[in-house]
């Protein structure tokens, strides 16, 4: 399983990611969004228990569920696909899910500020250096906009000079 | 203009900072060519036939004095002594090189540039009316909107890695010369019944493979929603637009295939979360941004001085450019002056370091040490009291810049084509000179045939804005040879229309005599005061088909 990034700090990953028809063993571990949807009433009360979303999946299919879910997982197939940075700011900032949102795929260090930002807290690097990637936090000190990490825009923010 | 406080000088300092570890970790092999790729694009570098090409952002086309110093320096200092304005109103330089494009951009900083999201999946420089501020007919200066939404959207964490591009313009004025009909998103400034101002929101305009006029999703937006519409507006096409097909991937094709009423009802839903939100508008900031773009102080005796009036009966020269290239400022005694960038000598677009460095001192001489660039690929140069008019003319006159054809055949918009770009399927550069020096000589016939908007593209992704000429000319590969199709009857303006076919393409020998039979049979065939394009609505292609192909 390796290493991943969590709260920028990089831990032994402890997280499975389960093929549909593999027993889960206790510990966490993630399901497709498909075998949620099949097994949701079994699976719900599973303590770790996470969903894998792929990046043309929606996000409503869990929505009334999220407050069951301690994972859940949004694909970047390719970095170039941007779709999982809104559904990540919808689950943080509109349906206010509080349980890890991990960044899976073609996860490069140059994305992770802004993957960061849209309310992503765990990442599975797919190549590089994960002890370089770090730097990749902190590419800017300050930011225009608004975003799932909660900064205001910077004209109402106390940054303004 | 807008000034950087410190917190928009940190961001673009941080930007430098991280762009140059991104370059050193490419040439130390750890970023392959396939990562650094997206890397240098949302940066501006294009790796293009012969070189890089780097294009760097002019935010609603204006520039200072001091800006266009710089872009000279870099011009002489990193190019081959030339810089290309683009139909997006931002300037390319086609020779640099990777390892000191870091510098270019740090060079750039120390002037308030950067070339920030000039290219990539991403939203691009937001384009303007080049008149914004001196025009008679303007409702409200759309410039502090554009600088609003610059801020928003500068490396916005949610929208950098789009379907596909995604470019925005604005006008505040009753006549569109910002083509707000083919963009991603245009935004009219409008007054409502009650007389308040906000604005009309035009959603999936575009050219390229499939030129579309944009349809209005909102005739009237408060102002204070500009961001939370917008967003709305970019996260339903960042969820839904196509990922598949780069071809169908622009927000036109989502608008189309979803219809305008059901995009709009999307939006609303998706608007309705966040109008409340902290991207509503504060008054305090629409202020703040406003107080960057208050007129210039202008002298109430400007009027007095009508010196150039003799000039003009006693030199023709001056005359004429006073006719072609000045326009009404909304102030009397001012005049807005388009410097032409499109003289015989040069390609359309192009300027040179020592041209820049004069516009430059021009610019501070007479017009408060501002300068526009234009989508139309010429500079303006937007507020030159009477009293300096003939010695401009005379100074511009030296430098090649004071080709008295604005508007006219010569005044060409071109794509850089095959000579340069790497998606060129055939030359731009070398049809559109082979038009002027068609015209060039004769003066009286360029103002006989009256205003005649020829656009040329290399390639299908039309930079050129082919569709929207009132002649266009896209240049495609036929069999490993350079041919060209001619469309007509293209506008991007109030009278915004497509251009259609006019028949099987043409050689590149056969091109330029087939854009003087058009225009032979136009001037024997107008009525009075017929402009070319009200002609070709009246007769159609039939006619002029038969005269090219006939």
């Amino acid at each position: 399983m390796g290493e991943v990034i969590k709260n920028r700090s990089i831990i032994e990953d402890d997280v499975r990611h389960l093929a549909d028809d593999e027993q889960a063993t206790g510990g966490n571990f993630t399901v497709s969004l498909t075998r949620w949807l099949e097994e949701r009433e079994q699976l719900k009360n599973v303590e770790g228990i996470g969903v894998r979303i792929a990046s043309d999946e929606p996000i409503e299919p869990i929505l009334d569920d999220i407050s069951s879910l301690d994972i859940i997982a949004l694909d970047f197939p390719k970095f170039a696909d941007g779709r999982s940075y809104s559904k990540a700011r919808l689950l943080r900032e509109r349906f206010n899910y509080q349980g890890e949102l991990r960044a899976t795929g073609d996860i490069l260090r140059d994305q992770l500020f802004y993957l960061c930002r849209c309310g992503f807290d765990t990442f599975e690097l797919a190549q590089g250096n994960i002890r370089d990637a770090l730097k990749g936090f902190n590419d800017f000190s300050i930011t225009y906009q608004t975003a799932a990490d909660g900064t205001l825009p910077v004209y109402l923010s106390e940054q303004r000079v | 203009m807008y000034q950087y406080n410190a917190i928009d000088q940190k961001i673009v300092d941080e930007r430098v900072a991280q762009y140059r570890d991104q370059v050193e970790r490419r040439l130390a092999g750890e970023l392959t060519e396939d990562q650094f790729r997206p890397l240098r694009l949302m940066n501006g570098l294009y790796l293009q036939r012969h070189a890089y090409m780097l294009r760097v952002a002019i935010p609603y086309g204006l520039l200072s004095s001091e800006q266009t110093r710089m872009l000279a320096h870099i011009a002489r200092k990193y190019d081959k002594g030339f810089g290309h304005i683009t139909t997006r109103q931002n300037i390319q330089y086609n020779w640099p090189k990777l390892a000191e494009s870091p510098d270019i951009l740090a060079d750039l900083a120390k002037v308030q540039m950067h070339a920030i999201q000039t290219s990539g999946n991403c939203i691009r420089n937001i384009s303007a009316d080049h008149l914004a501020g001196v025009a008679g007919d303007e409702i409200e200066d759309p410039r502090p909107y554009c600088e609003i939404l610059r801020q928003w959207s500068t490396f916005h964490p949610e929208f950098s890695y789009l379907p596909r591009k995604f470019k925005i313009a604005i006008t505040g004025a009753i006549q569109d010369r910002a083509a707000v009909i083919v963009h991603d998103i245009g935004f009219r400034l409008v007054k409502n019944d009650e007389g308040v101002v906000g604005f009309q929101v035009i959603v999936g305009g575009g050219l390229g493979r499939t030129p579309i006029l944009g349809a209005t999703i909102r005739e009237f937006l408060p102002k204070e929603h500009l961001l939370s519409y917008t967003e709305a507006i970019l996260r339903v096409y960042n969820l839904h637009g196509n990922r598949e097909n780069k071809y169908k991937a622009r927000i036109k094709i989502l608008v189309k295939s979803l219809g305008p009423d059901e995009f709009r009802r999307q939006v609303e839903e998706e608007w309705e979360h966040i109008k409340d939100s902290v991207l509503h508008l504060t008054e305090e900031e629409i202020a703040r941004v406003s107080a960057f773009f208050v007129p210039p102080e202008y002298d109430a005796q400007a009027a007095n001085h009508q010196e150039f009036l003799g000039k003009i009966d006693s030199n023709p020269q001056f005359a004429r450019w006073f006719e072609q290239n000045v326009t009404e400022h909304k102030v009397p005694g001012y005049n807005i002056v388009a410097v032409s960038l499109k003289s015989p000598e040069r390609p359309p677009g192009d300027i040179t370091d020592e041209q820049l460095d004069v516009i430059a001192d021009l610019a501070d001489k007479y017009s408060f040490g501002r300068l526009r660039t234009t989508h139309e690929q010429n500079l303006i140069l937007s507020d030159v009291p009477n009293e300096h008019l003939f010695a401009l003319w005379s100074e511009l006159h030296a430098q090649e810049m004071a080709t008295p054809n604005i508007g006219k055949v010569t005044d060409i918009i071109c794509c850089p084509g095959l000579d340069f770009c790497d998606l060129a399927n055939a030359g731009s550069i070398g049809v559109s000179q082979a038009i002027t020096d068609a015209f060039k000589d004769d003066l009286e016939l360029q103002y006989d045939i009256g205003e005649l908007k020829i656009k040329m593209s290399g390639c299908i992704n039309s930079c050129g804005h082919h569709h929207v000429g009132h002649i266009g000319i896209l240049g495609i590969n036929k069999n490993d040879e350079e041919y060209y199709q001619i469309m007509l009857g293209g506008s991007a303006e109030n009278d915004a229309s497509l251009g259609k076919w006019l028949g099987p393409a043409i050689s590149k020998d056969e091109i330029v005599g087939a854009i003087q039979k058009i225009v032979d049979y136009y001037r024997v065939e107008r009525e009075d005061g017929e402009r070319f394009l009200d002609f070709y609505r009246r007769v159609g292609r039939g006619p002029i088909k038969e005269v090219v192909y006939g």
